[in-house]
C-alpha cells in the first residue's frame, strides 16, 4: 500500500498548481515535430540553460501531426499562464493557413520570440551515386518521374525550398513529407528517398553517413568548406527556417515580455551559443517588441513563396 | 562477439549506476505488485505511469523502470495464479492450472520456486538474445522502406487475428474497429479534422491511454466484481521452497522448451507474453509421454509457461528497438514513453543512443536477478497483499487510474473517455471479444496509413511495388498464407477448441 501511496504522490505532484513568482513550476514546451529534430533538440538545449538561469525545467513534449498544424491549432486551448508554450516555425505559420485545410490562422498564433534559424541544404546519403550538386541536377532532369525529395512536413520550409529548387533549376521532383527531420533519417540512410531537402543541422547530425551538396547561405558554411552555396551555383537563394515560441492568446502582456526576455537571456549563454553553432543553428533574437515588424516583413516574403508553390493565385 | 561484450560492458556501466538501479528496483517492485494483484496489469500500470516519467526526466531511467514493470508483472502473476487460482496477469492463466493444484497438494513452495527459477533462466537467455540479435536486425531495418513497413504491419494485424482467442470473425472485427478508431483525429498530411464531429478534443484523436486503461483496466475490474470474493489463499502452507531433485529433472527440459518457444513468439508481431505461455503449455502437453497428470499438479505445467512468458516479454523489445514497431500493446506504450522522452523509436536509436539502448538491455538482466530475490524470500509480503479486501483495493486502483488519465493533458474529457471505454470494454468481455487486437489495430492504423501514403507518393501512385519488392512481397505472402490457414474449416474448429481448453 505504501508503494501505491508514493505512486499517487508522484502522479498528483504533476497536476498540482502553485502560486508565486513566474516561473515557479516547470514549463510545458510543446514541439510540433518528431523528437530528435531541430525544434526538439533546440528546446532541450535551451532547457538546460533555462534551468540554470531561472530554476525551472522545460517539459519538452512532442505533438506531431499535419506538419505542425495539429499542435498549432491547439495552441490557444491551453491556459494563458505562461506555463504552456508552443514552439513555432516560419514559413510554416504563413504557408499552411494560405493552403486552407489547417485549423488555425497565422494571426491566431501569438509569437513572443524567434530564437534561431537554420539554412536550407540538400543532403544525400554517403552511398548515394550523386557526388556533387551537378550529378544530382543531371539525375533530376533525366530520371523518369523525377527525384523523390524527403522533407519535414507539408507546406513547410522544406516543402517551399523543394518547390523553389524545382522552379529555379527547371526540374520536376516530388516532395515526400515526413513528421519531422528525425523521421527522414531512416528513409534517407536506407536510400528510400533520393535526397533530403533539409537544413545544415541534418548534415551535421549525420556527418559521415551523409553528404551535403548545396547550402542556402551567403558564404560557405565553416563546417562544410567544400560544399558550394546556391549563389555560387547560380541560384539566388539564401533562406531557411526560423524557429521561435508562442503563448496562448489569453496570456497577459507582462508574461509575454518576461518570457521573451528569458529566451534572449538563454541565447546569451556562451556555452549554449557554442553548442548551437556546432550543431548548425544560427542564433538570432527577435524579441516581443520587434515581433509585429518582423512578421510583416516575413509575411511579404512568404506571400511570394506561396505564389510560387501555387497556394495563392 | 567482442563487439557484443564491449556493448554489454557499456550497458552494465549504465545500468549499475545507483540511480538506474533504483528505478530498476522500483519498476520490478511495481511490476510484481500489479502482477500479484488480479485486475490490474502492466498495460494499465505503464499507461498510468507515463505522465510520471515526465518528472523522472532521464530517458534511460524511465525506460528501465517501465521495462521492469512489464517483465516484473510476469513474475508476480504466477504467485497469485499458484496460491489463489486467480491469474494475477493474463499471461499466467495457464500457470494456475497446475500451479494451484500443486499448492493444494502442499507443494506451493516448489511451484513458486520453479516459476521463479524458470522465469529467471528464460529472462537471462532472452536478454542475451536481444543483445545479440538487435544490432544485425537494426542494419536490416534500413532496408525497410515504406512498402516493407506497411506489409510488416499487415502481417502483424493478421498475426493478431491468428493468436486471438475464440472466433476469427470477432478478432477481425476488433482489428477493423481499432483501425477505424485510429482514423479519428487530424489527417497527417493535410491537417483536416476527420470524424471529430466538431468536438475540439477529438481533433487530436482518441488518447491511446484512455482506450488502454478503459478497455483493459476499468473493464477488468468491473468483471472481477462479478466474481465476488471467493478466495482460498494457501498462505500457511508455503514452507518448503526448494523443489526436489525429481522436480528439477522433470522441469528442466520444459524450461528449455518454454524459453525457446517464448523467445520466438515474443519477436513476432502480435505476439507477446500471453501467447508464449499458452503455446508452451500446449506444447508440453502434446509431447509428454504421460499427459494425464497435467491439470493435476504437473510441475512441467508450471515451468514451461512461466519460462515462455518471461522470455517473450523480453524478446518483444526486439522489433520495438530495431524497427520502432510495437509488436504488442505494452510495447506500443513504450513507444509513447520514448517519444515523451524525445527519442524517435527506430533503427537509429542504437547508433545514436548506445547508452540508453545497452543500458536498458543490461538492466533487464539485473532486473531479473532482483525479481528472483523479490519473489522468493519476500513471498510473505505479496501474500499479505492478496488479503487486502477488494472493496478497498479496486476503488483505490480506479482512483489512481483516473488521476493518471487526467494528468496526461489535464483534461476531464480524457477521464470521461476512459470511463466510456471501460463500459465498452465490459461489453466486449460479455460478447467474448478480445480487446488486444483492437488496441493493436488502433496503434498500427495511423502508422500504416502514413507508410501507405508515403509509398504511393514515392511510387507515383503505383501500388504494384508492394508485390514486386521482395521483402514486402514475402511479408504479404506470409500474411495471406496465415489468413488462409485460419480460415480453413478444419483448423478453425480445432483452434477454437484449443482456446476453450
Amino acid at each position: 500500500m505504501k508503494i501505491l501511496i508514493a505512486l499517487a504522490a508522484l502522479v498528483v505532484s504533476t497536476v498540482t498548481f502553485a502560486q508565486g513568482t513566474f516561473p515557479d513550476k516547470p514549463i510545458r514546451y510543446i514541439i510540433p515535430f518528431a523528437p530528435g529534430g531541430e525544434s526538439d533538440v533546440g528546446a532541450r538545449l535551451q532547457g538546460v540553460v533555462f534551468k540554470k538561469k531561472f530554476g525551472q525545467d522545460f517539459i519538452v513534449e512532442s505533438k506531431t501531426g499535419a506538419g505542425g498544424a495539429l499542435a498549432w491549432s491547439q495552441a490557444n486551448t491551453y491556459p494563458g499562464d505562461g506555463y504552456t508554450i508552443t514552439s513555432t516555425n516560419l514559413p510554416h505559420l504563413f504557408l499552411q493557413p494560405l493552403e486552407g485545410n489547417v485549423q488555425y490562422k497565422t494571426d491566431d498564433i501569438v509569437n513572443i520570440h524567434f530564437y534561431h534559424y537554420t539554412p536550407d541544404a540538400i543532403v544525400v546519403r554517403a552511398e548515394s551515386p550523386y557526388k556533387t550538386y551537378q550529378d544530382l541536377l543531371k539525375a533530376a532532369k533525366e530520371k523518369a518521374g523525377g527525384l523523390n525529395v524527403g522533407g519535414s512536413a507539408l507546406n513547410s520550409a522544406n516543402h517551399a525550398a523543394t518547390e523553389r529548387w524545382n522552379a529555379a533549376a527547371g526540374i520536376k521532383s516530388t516532395y515526400v513529407p515526413f513528421k519531422g527531420t528525425a523521421d527522414i533519417v531512416a528513409s534517407l540512410l536506407g536510400g528510400h528517398v533520393d535526397m533530403a531537402m533539409s537544413y545544415v543541422t541534418l548534415a551535421i547530425a549525420q556527418k559521415g553517413k551523409t553528404r551535403m551538396l548545396a547550402v542556402a547561405t551567403e558564404k560557405r558554411h565553416p563546417q562544410f568548406p567544400d560544399t558550394p552555396t546556391f549563389k555560387e551555383l547560380g541560384i539566388d537563394w539564401v533562406d531557411g527556417a526560423y524557429r521561435g515560441v508562442s503563448v496562448p492568446k489569453s496570456t497577459p502582456e507582462d508574461i509575454r515580455k518576461k518570457l521573451s526576455s528569458m529566451f534572449s537571456e538563454v541565447n546569451k549563454d556562451p556555452e549554449f551559443r557554442q553548442k548551437m553553432v556546432d550543431l548548425g543553428f544560427e542564433l538570432i533574437d527577435v524579441t516581443y517588441d520587434k515581433m509585429p515588424a518582423f512578421m510583416a516583413e516575413r509575411g511579404k516574403v512568404y506571400l511570394e513563396v506561396a505564389k510560387r508553390m501555387g497556394l495563392v493565385k | 562477439m567482442e563487439q557484443l561484450l564491449s556493448n554489454l560492458a557499456l550497458g552494465f556501466g549504465v545500468a549499475l549506476t545507483l540511480n538506474n538501479l533504483m528505478y530498476c528496483l522500483i519498476g520490478c517492485l511495481l511490476g510484481t505488485l500489479v502482477g500479484v494483484l488480479p485486475g490490474i496489469g502492466p498495460i494499465a500500470t505503464i499507461a498510468m505511469l507515463l505522465p510520471a516519467t515526465f518528472t523522472i526526466g532521464d530517458p534511460t531511467a524511465s525506460l528501465i523502470m517501465l521495462a521492469g514493470i512489464y517483465y516484473g508483472a510476469q513474475y508476480g502473476g504466477s504467485t497469485t495464479a499458484i496460491l489463489v487460482n486467480l491469474p494475477g496477469e493474463s499471461s499466467s492463466v495457464v500457470t494456475a492450472l497446475d500451479g494451484y493444484q500443486m499448492a493444494r497438494q502442499g507443494r506451493a513452495g516448489a511451484a513458486l520456486a520453479t516459476a521463479a527459477i524458470a522465469s529467471f533462466f528464460a529472462g537471462c537467455v532472452a536478454t542475451f538474445l536481444l543483445a545479440a540479435a538487435a544490432p544485425p536486425l537494426a542494419q536490416i531495418a534500413f532496408k525497410f522502406g515504406p512498402w516493407e513497413y506497411f506489409s510488416l504491419m499487415v502481417l502483424g494485424l493478421i498475426a493478431a487475428v491468428v493468436l486471438a482467442h475464440g472466433s476469427v470473425i470477432k478478432a477481425v472485427g476488433m482489428i477493423l474497429l481499432g483501425l477505424l478508431l485510429g482514423l479519428i483525429g487530424t489527417d497527417v498530411n493535410s491537417g483536416l479534422a476527420r470524424f471529430s464531429f466538431g468536438i475540439p478534443e477529438l481533433t487530436d484523436g482518441i488518447s491511446f491511454v484512455s482506450i488502454a486503461m478503459g478497455v483493459f483496466g476499468f473493464a477488468e475490474i468491473v468483471r472481477n466484481l462479478e466474481q465476488g470474493e471467493a478466495r482460498e489463499v494457501f498462505t500457511n502452507k508455503v514452507t518448503k521452497l526448494w523443489p526436489t531433485r525429481q522436480d528439477f529433472r522433470d522441469a528442466w527440459p520444459a524450461v528449455l522448451r518454454g524459453t525457446s518457444l517464448g523467445s520466438l513468439l515474443g519477436i513476432l508481431p502480435g505476439g507477446g507474453a500471453v501467447l508464449g505461455s499458452f503455446s508452451a503449455y500446449t506444447l508440453e502437453k502434446k509431447i509428454a509421454k504421460d499427459s494425464s497428470k497435467f491439470g493435476k499438479g504437473d510441475i512441467r505445467g508450471v515451468a514451461a509457461p512461466e519460462a515462455a512468458n518471461n522470455a517473450a516479454a523480453q524478446t518483444s523489445f526486439i522489433p520495438l528497438l530495431t524497427l520502432g514497431i510495437p509488436p504488442n500493446p505494452v510495447m506500443a506504450l513504450m513507444v509513447g514513453a520514448m517519444i515523451i522522452q524525445g527519442i524517435q523509436p527506430g533503427p537509429q536509436v542504437m547508433a545514436e543512443r548506445p547508452q540508453l539502448f545497452w543500458g536498458m538491455i543490461a538492466s533487464m538482466w539485473i532486473g531479473n536477478l532482483m525479481l528472483v530475490i523479490l519473489n522468493l524470500p519476500l513471498i510473505g509480503i505479496w501474500i499479505k497483499l492478496l488479503k487486502v479486501p477488494y472493496r478497498f483495493l479496486y476503488p483505490a486502483i480506479l482512483v489512481f487510474c483516473c488521476i493518471g488519465v487526467y494528468s496526461l493533458s489535464n483534461a476531464p474529457f480524457d477521464v470521461v473517455m476512459t470511463a466510456a471505454f471501460g463500459l465498452i470494454g465490459y461489453l466486449f468481455i460479455k460478447l467474448e471479444c478480445e480487446p488486444a487486437p483492437l488496441l493493436l489495430g488502433f496503434v498500427l492504423g495511423p502508422m500504416m496509413e502514413e507508410h501507405l501514403r508515403r509509398a504511393m507518393l514515392l511510387g507515383r501512385g503505383d501500388a504494384t511495388q508492394f508485390f514486386t519488392r521482395p521483402l514486402s512481397a514475402t511479408l504479404l505472402f506470409i500474411s495471406l498464407v496465415l489468413l488462409i490457414i485460419i480460415m480453413l474449416p478444419a483448423i478453425r474448429k480445432k483452434r477454437e477448441e484449443a482456446f476453450v481448453e
